[in-house]
């Protein structure tokens, strides 16, 4: 079942700002649609200012877009406002990137925590509400001894594991995760990558995962969706994606991920991207960055060929594995012999 | 050769001095690529900064051990000259591209103001020099740039000019803080790139400051694992991934997310770091450790394992 659906979504924001009066409109979202279905991870990747951010907090009714249609569990939700807009934002809720900036530090833990409460189940009592808050915090595996305390009294991935049960304690359907590990240390990250893990199971919960990680990525969703200057430049499943991009811009994004082995350092690893800069006006706004560019570019209306990839020339040749998986399962092998 | 011999670094929490680094040492050679790696509190960066001695007015003060550049200490002289090994001989480069930067003046002039403070060149020649610069960090339009202000950089661009001004007076000797973090995947890999052309080109000695075990396998040559202010490990690049000793290091390569299958549960380091001044006794990681046994509660040497230039502050290595 659907419980998040956006279908033609655009946003522009006026460049405004004392210095740039005369600046020009920047789209920051440009005709973008997806769906998310219920237990299911859709993950948005993207550089900044690809849009990536803002199409969730389209998606969230945080912005108002432009044109566009948004659907919260196949109610149409783009037009509606005030009290009524107010009473389903328990359908959607977010966690956001940075654990430090995003708790009220004058706030106790649970006095954060019970917040959505006071909005989504008018007439808890204080105890009720202490009682939800503690089971949300269990569920995110912390103990309820700290709800008496504040902020700075918590580690980050503790404050990560605070938002988390924030965001649950209104039981949306979908969470918006916004960067969600990439402030963490790498031994707290694979921690809440887990919590998130076990969570989505146990509940059901729809994830859509905003990040420019592919190594996380690649962990968490089972959807990606790749953004560029505002527009999707391609869609697959995780696996597809992974071993099968066509578009060079996505190819880019898997080269640049950093080696795991100080031996499978090479020196043709920004192939799929130029050293250009910027983007475009005219056409495919990758083109100045991208290896494939042709004089047709400048002429793309950015559709999707085959639901995939918005691309004249996708990258033609397919490989089975990426040399990064070869070499590593060679490396395996010979492990295996040295035993 | 620039060398941290058993260099201990004091801070002050709510209002106690407190232990935040524990006699490191580590050497950097011209020409070789040095990972300082460790997760957040476990003094990595007061380690990096102590070496220009920038933490000094935040209230970090060195009480032992000592850093000596080609054999005399950093601690003996005074500001002037020690204003001319900063930039001179060794430079720093930030994490944060956005803020390591002046807003309100030209990159021009904040270039130019590092080449005049280190080497004697007219206006000419000094304009030159800066344009010089930026060309061999892969920025274009150098003249142009001269003239324009921060913001009107990308983060990758700025991470750029930063760069340009830590090479200015020709350091032998780079500290990149997290060059990288900051920035998206695709500017990350150029900036490696770069950074590496330049320190083979120039070969300097650097020394990267980091907590991702990705940056370490594409750059450097040597390894010092830090742990709740400790040298826990360190070792050749290769040594280090192929057979980490120190059950740290272990746990730390094990739980990024790329050496899994998707979908499978990420191993975790249950606990956490200690702060400072909750260190104990013996081995720092005793609680956290798997295979933490009586003797942990011991104080341990940096050495108790070694095997050539590999050494590990654990008595209970695995080796696989």
């Amino acid at each position: 079942m659907s419980v998040l659906s956006v279908e033609g979504l655009s946003k522009t924001f006026a460049a405004g700002g004392m210095f740039r009066a005369n600046g020009k409109a920047k789209r920051a979202v440009d005709d973008v649609s997806f769906r998310l279905d219920t237990g299911e991870t859709l993950a948005i990747v993207g550089e900044s200012g690809s849009g990536k951010s803002t199409t969730a907090r389209l998606a969230m009714r945080l912005l108002q877009p432009d044109t566009g249609q948004i659907c919260w569990a196949d109610e149409d939700v783009s037009a509606m406002a005030g009290r009524a807009l107010r009473q389903r934002r328990h359908h959607i809720q977010m966690v956001f990137q940075d654990p430090f900036a995003s708790l009220n530090p004058r706030m106790k833990i649970w006095q954060s925590v019970a917040e959505g409460l006071r909005v989504h189940r008018p007439g808890l009592s204080r105890q009720q509400q202490r009682d939800r808050v503690a089971e949300s915090l269990h569920l995110c595996g912390m103990d309820d001894s700290g709800m008496d305390r504040y902020p700075h009294q918590f580690s980050g991935g503790q404050r990560q594991r605070i938002g988390i049960a924030r965001a649950l304690i209104v039981e949306p359907a979908v969470l918006v995760l916004d960067e969600p590990v990439s402030a963490l240390d790498v031994s707290v990250q694979a921690q809440i990558l887990n919590l998130l893990q076990d969570i989505q199971r146990q509940r059901g919960l729809a994830y859509l995962f905003i990040s420019h990680d592919l190594s996380v990525i690649r962990h968490v969703a089972d959807r990606v969706v790749v953004m560029f200057s505002g527009r999707i430049v391609e869609q697959a499943s995780a696996a597809d994606l992974f071993e099968h991009a066509r578009h060079p811009y996505t190819r880019a994004l898997l080269a640049a991920r950093p080696v795991t082995h100080p031996n499978e350092r090479s020196s043709e690893s920004c192939e799929y991207d130029s050293e250009g800069e910027g983007e475009a006006e005219q056409g495919c706004a990758y083109q100045p960055r991208c290896p494939n560019a042709a004089t047709d570019c400048a002429a793309f209306d950015g559709q999707l060929v085959d639901e995939g990839y918005a691309c004249l020339h996708p990258v033609e040749f397919l490989q089975k594995h990426s040399p990064q998986s070869t070499q590593r399962a060679q490396r395996k092998a010979e492990e295996k012999q040295h035993q | 050769m620039l060398e941290i011999q058993n260099l201990s670094l004091s801070v002050s929490i709510e209002g106690r001095r407190v232990e935040a680094v524990s006699a490191v040492s580590l050497q950097l050679e011209p020409g070789r690529v040095l990972g300082l790696v460790g997760e957040s509190g476990c003094g990595k960066s007061l380690t990096a900064q102590a070496i220009l001695r920038l933490g000094e007015h935040q209230g970090v003060s060195k009480t032992g051990g000592d850093i000596l550049l080609d054999g005399s200490s950093l601690f003996d002289i005074d500001q002037a000259a020690l204003r001319k090994i900063r930039g001179g001989h060794i430079a720093m480069i930030f994490q944060e591209p956005m803020t390591a930067l002046n807003p309100v003046f030209s990159i021009g002039s904040q270039i130019i103001e590092v080449i005049r403070l280190h080497l004697e060149l007219n206006k000419k020649q000094t304009e030159q020099r800066a344009m010089q610069l930026l060309q061999d960090v892969g920025m274009q339009d150098v003249a142009q740039l001269l003239k324009q202000y921060p913001d009107a950089l990308s983060g990758g661009m700025r991470q750029r000019v930063l760069i340009a001004m830590a090479m200015a007076a020709d350091p032998d000797y780079i500290i990149a803080d997290e060059p990288t973090t900051a920035l998206d995947v695709s500017v990350q890999k150029r900036i490696i790139a770069l950074l590496l052309n330049l320190q083979k080109q120039r070969n300097l000695g650097l020394l990267l400051v980091t907590h991702d075990f990705g940056l370490v396998a594409e750059l450097c040559d040597d390894v010092v694992v830090m742990y709740a202010g400790q040298i826990v490990e360190s070792g050749p690049v290769m040594e280090i991934f192929d057979h980490p000793a120190h059950p740290y290091t272990r746990a730390l390569m094990a739980c990024r997310p790329e050496v899994f299958e998707a979908g499978q549960a990420l191993q975790v380091i249950e606990g956490q770091v200690p702060p400072p001044g909750r260190w104990p006794q013996g081995c720092h990681f005793a609680a956290r450790c798997p295979l933490r046994k009586k003797d942990c509660e011991q104080p341990v040497a940096a050495t108790a394992w070694q095997q050539g230039e590999h050494s590990a502050r654990c008595l209970h290595v695995m080796q696989s």
